[in-house]
């Protein structure tokens, strides 16, 4: 009994640390693919103009596709 | 107002807001933590020792057999050498950042173009932006060498001005708002020297294009596999394109996940087709056709809205480009391969290798370019990232530390090229007009070598072909099916066995088909842009880019520059590859010099006390100077047919007037005399283009010097309101200063705490 006792934070405590390991990768991996420029550019909205009308995903995605195709980046050999 | 960098230490117009924490870790804090503790002496004595001893089994002990682990212990104990002690000194004496000062991404923000972003998330992305095809092929042909030349310049290379010229141009310009390369040349190098530069990276622009898409058709040349499954990814792309726009926008990871596994089923189904009547009928190609096929595409790529091929493919090519060296680091440790190849070939020496031609110096440093020393790494180092850097500190990690990484993935490409055997190695890589392009005379060629330890037979080409669902792998020039022989080799010895050798080698080919298909769509449209922006000084409209006759015909004459040379490569009856590849290297390395001079300028602009440390920067600028005008003049000048482009020229000429019908058919001789011009005439350009640009940077830099300039002309310091840790592990201090952060404003930092 004791020893079940002892055993289970433990295990809650891996699980959390697992958990909050996976969260990590999945942030890196989000953010560094871009998912969360529209979470970022809202995020920037709100704080900078806060009056200013915040537009929607869709748009935002569109608005910045035509940016790229306005100023196109260069990728490497 | 621009700040004086001599004076700007404890200068009052970065006093920061007393009501904010810390904004940077105090300089006595950061002079407290470099100082040497035991645990840190024993932990760097051991890497120094791990690595010594590692250089010494390569280039000391070197028996029969070296065990592929040496170059991995090499290369990372080498890197991580040179990141602590090199990469500070260029930081304290150089760069000298400083996090009380608001970076673009601070100052700037729009929460679009200029965002502070995470320093873990931005060197994946600015390792992602740099690291291409180039890395992957370089190495590949450097091999005929033998692998220690190609891994020494590799490794030191990297650390001495690789590195150094990415992190150098990204701190520069990130202190200028992120001007771009040939802005920056402009301003520092004047008229003469800024228009040289901009010719010299248009120029260079359309040469690795054309290069690139060379190595394109040399791996899907007769492989109905290959073109299958390469042009399944455009459907693919198509497809994520629309998802992202109409379906579910903002889903990137997820649209790339299934374009993943899409692309698994294209590789896979690829197979299937090859084997069956139809799909060879369709998919069996001709170089020729498919280097049509490539030009076509390129310019309808290049015209397409970003949103549909580009911006999807990109993600994809994100996706598998840090998967696939992930994977293929584990896998070379797991299998330890054993490498065959001598350290040194007679062909170092008597620079007549069947592969390239040329002497170890200074054709290794030019065949090597990305991974030691890229140019073009300046376009990716000033542009998108110095937007996005959060802290001054921080571009130590991103601009350093990822060409380090880059380095390492063409260290992976050599061992993998490597692990083959030597015979097949040259089947594969020697020109068509060596091999004769069947197995039996392939293999009386490469045993006529007269190298030891190679004896190729006929049984050995036609198996591994047989395995890797290839018709034939002789003369399949270029670097990519060697390198994707190398991974199929290494990778059927974890997943899959023999079986599954087909499945890595088409897998290997479609990853760097994918890097290059997007290297050449992007390239296009950098370089149209470039050419627009040219035009519009004298017909404005030109400028105006939703103008689409503009677009249009800039774009097709871009692609008529690069589909020239890439037809004259695919056509070139002396192989294309072996005689093109240098220029690519040469234009490579001279965009490095370019962007060493206007770094060197700048430095010597910044003050008196930085004058004693610019012999940082002017290494690497002598080194490549020397190395690409050497280049350029043996290939302008050598009387040696097999090296000089006149020469070869002259020889041809010569035996046309005299009717002289040994060199070929009258059109093959013809096409020999138009090529050799061709390249002889690039290299002439290139090579002056360079001159000018390294000679103005020099008097640039001396009048600077002479009249005690102070100032380099970045942008007035801006104070900056917020903090994050330099590099990629926090230290004490950082730690102790992002807790205050986060007791101050809970959101602080909160991104990357993973929630």
């Amino acid at each position: 009994m004791t020893v079940e006792l002892q055993a289970r934070p433990a295990s809650v405590a891996v699980w959390r640390r697992v958990w909050g390991a996976a969260a990590r990768v999945r942030w890196f991996v989000t953010t560094l693919m871009g998912d969360r420029a529209y979470d970022t550019y809202v995020a920037h909205c709100r704080a900078q103009h806060p009056d200013a009308p915040v537009p929607t995903e869709r748009q935002f995605w569109r608005d910045r596709m035509a940016d790229q195709d306005r100023n196109p980046g260069a990728r490497c050999c | 107002m621009t700040s004086n960098p001599e004076t700007r230490r404890g200068g009052g117009a970065l006093a920061q807001d007393p009501s904010l924490p810390p904004v940077a870790v105090a300089e006595e804090k950061l002079e407290r933590e470099a100082r040497w503790t035991l645990p840190k002496i024993l932990i760097w004595t051991a890497i120094a020792l791990l690595g010594g001893v590692a250089w010494v089994m390569l280039a000391v002990v070197r028996g029969e057999t070296v065990n592929a682990i040496w170059f991995v212990f090499a290369a990372v104990c080498t890197y991580l050498i040179g990141y602590r002690f090199y990469s500070k000194v260029i930081e304290r004496y150089i760069t000298r950042p400083d996090d009380r000062r608001a970076t673009p991404a601070e100052r700037q923000q729009d929460g679009k173009d200029y965002v502070p972003t995470d320093r873990r998330v931005l060197y994946g992305h600015h390792f992602a932006a740099i690291a291409g095809a180039g890395p992957l092929v370089g190495p590949v042909l450097a091999a005929q060498m033998g692998f220690l030349p190609g891994t020494i310049w590799i490794i030191v290379g990297v650390v001495l001005a690789g590195a150094v010229q990415d992190y150098t141009v990204l701190f520069f310009s990130m202190r200028r708002g992120g001007r771009s390369i040939g802005q920056m040349a402009r301003d520092v190098l004047g008229k003469v020297g800024g228009t040289a530069a901009i010719i010299a990276s248009l120029l260079i622009m359309i040469i690795i294009v054309a290069i690139l898409a060379l190595v394109v058709v040399n791996a899907l040349g007769e492989s109905p596999w290959g073109v299958f499954s390469v042009s399944m990814t455009l459907p693919i792309a198509i497809f994520m394109g629309l998802y992202l726009r109409y379906l579910r926008p903002g889903r990137i990871t997820e649209v790339s996940l299934i374009g993943f596994v899409l692309l698994m089923a294209a590789i896979i189904g690829g197979g299937a087709v090859a084997g069956t009547e139809w799909g060879q009928a369709i998919f069996h190609l001709d170089r020729s056709v498919i280097a049509w096929g490539i030009i076509i595409y390129g310019f309808i790529a290049a015209v397409l809205p970003v949103w549909l091929l580009l911006a999807p493919r990109d993600y994809l090519s994100t996706f598998m480009k840090i998967g696939v060296i992930v994977m293929l680091a584990g896998a070379i440790v797991l299998v330890r391969p054993e490498i065959e190849v001598p350290a040194f070939t007679e062909f170092a020496f008597t620079g007549l290798g069947p592969v390239f031609s040329g002497t170890l110096f200074p054709f290794l440093f030019v065949t090597i370019a990305c991974g030691a020393l890229s140019g073009f790494h300046a376009l990716i180092s000033s542009g998108t990232t110095p937007k996005l850097v959060e802290k001054e500190r921080q571009t130590r990690f991103i601009g350093y530390g990822g060409m380090l990484m880059e380095s390492f993935v063409a260290i992976m490409a050599l061992v993998a090229a490597i692990s083959i055997d030597q015979g097949i190695y040259y089947a594969m890589n020697a020109p068509g007009a060596l091999t004769g392009g069947t197995v039996e005379s392939a293999v009386a060629f490469v045993n006529s070598l007269g190298l030891t330890g190679v004896n190729l037979t006929p049984e050995m080409l036609t198996t591994t072909a047989q395995q890797v669902g290839e018709e034939s792998i002789v003369s399949r020039t270029g670097g990519a099916p060697t390198l994707a022989l190398g991974l199929a080799h290494i990778m059927h010895q974890i997943g899959g066995g023999v079986a599954m050798m087909g499945f890595w080698y088409h897998f290997a080919i479609m990853f760097e088909a994918l890097f290059i298909l997007t290297a050449v769509d992007a390239g296009t449209r950098v370089a149209r842009f470039m050419l627009q922006d040219s035009l519009g000084a004298w017909m404005p409209k030109f400028r105006d880019i939703s103008w689409r006759p503009g677009v249009w015909i800039c774009t097709a004459i871009m692609v008529a520059g690069w589909g020239y040379i890439l037809i004259l490569g695919v056509t070139d009856p002396l192989g294309g590859i072996n005689t093109f590849f240098p220029l690519f290297g040469i234009a490579n390395q001279l965009l490095a010099a370019i962007a060493l001079a206007v770094v060197f300028a700048i430095v010597a602009k910044r003050g008196p006390s930085y004058v004693r440390w610019l012999w940082i920067i002017g290494l690497p600028l002598a080194f490549t100077a020397v190395i690409t005008i050497t280049a350029s003049m043996y290939k302008i000048f050598s009387p040696v047919p097999g090296i000089g482009y006149w020469a070869n020229n002259a020889k041809y000429r010569a035996a046309q007037a005299a009717g002289d019908g040994s060199l070929g058919e009258p059109a093959v001789v013809e096409a020999v005399i138009r090529n050799t011009a061709v390249q002889g005439t690039l290299s002439i350009i290139f090579v002056v283009l360079t001159i000018v640009v390294i000679v103005v940077a020099a008097i640039s830099a001396i009048r600077s010097i002479r009249a005690g300039v102070t100032d380099d002309g970045e942008d007035a310091p801006v104070p900056s309101r917020r903090f994050a840790p330099a590099g990629l592990i926090p230290t004490p201090a950082e730690r102790e200063l992002e807790a205050q952060w986060r007791e101050h404003d809970p959101e602080h930092g909160r991104a990357s705490a993973g929630h």
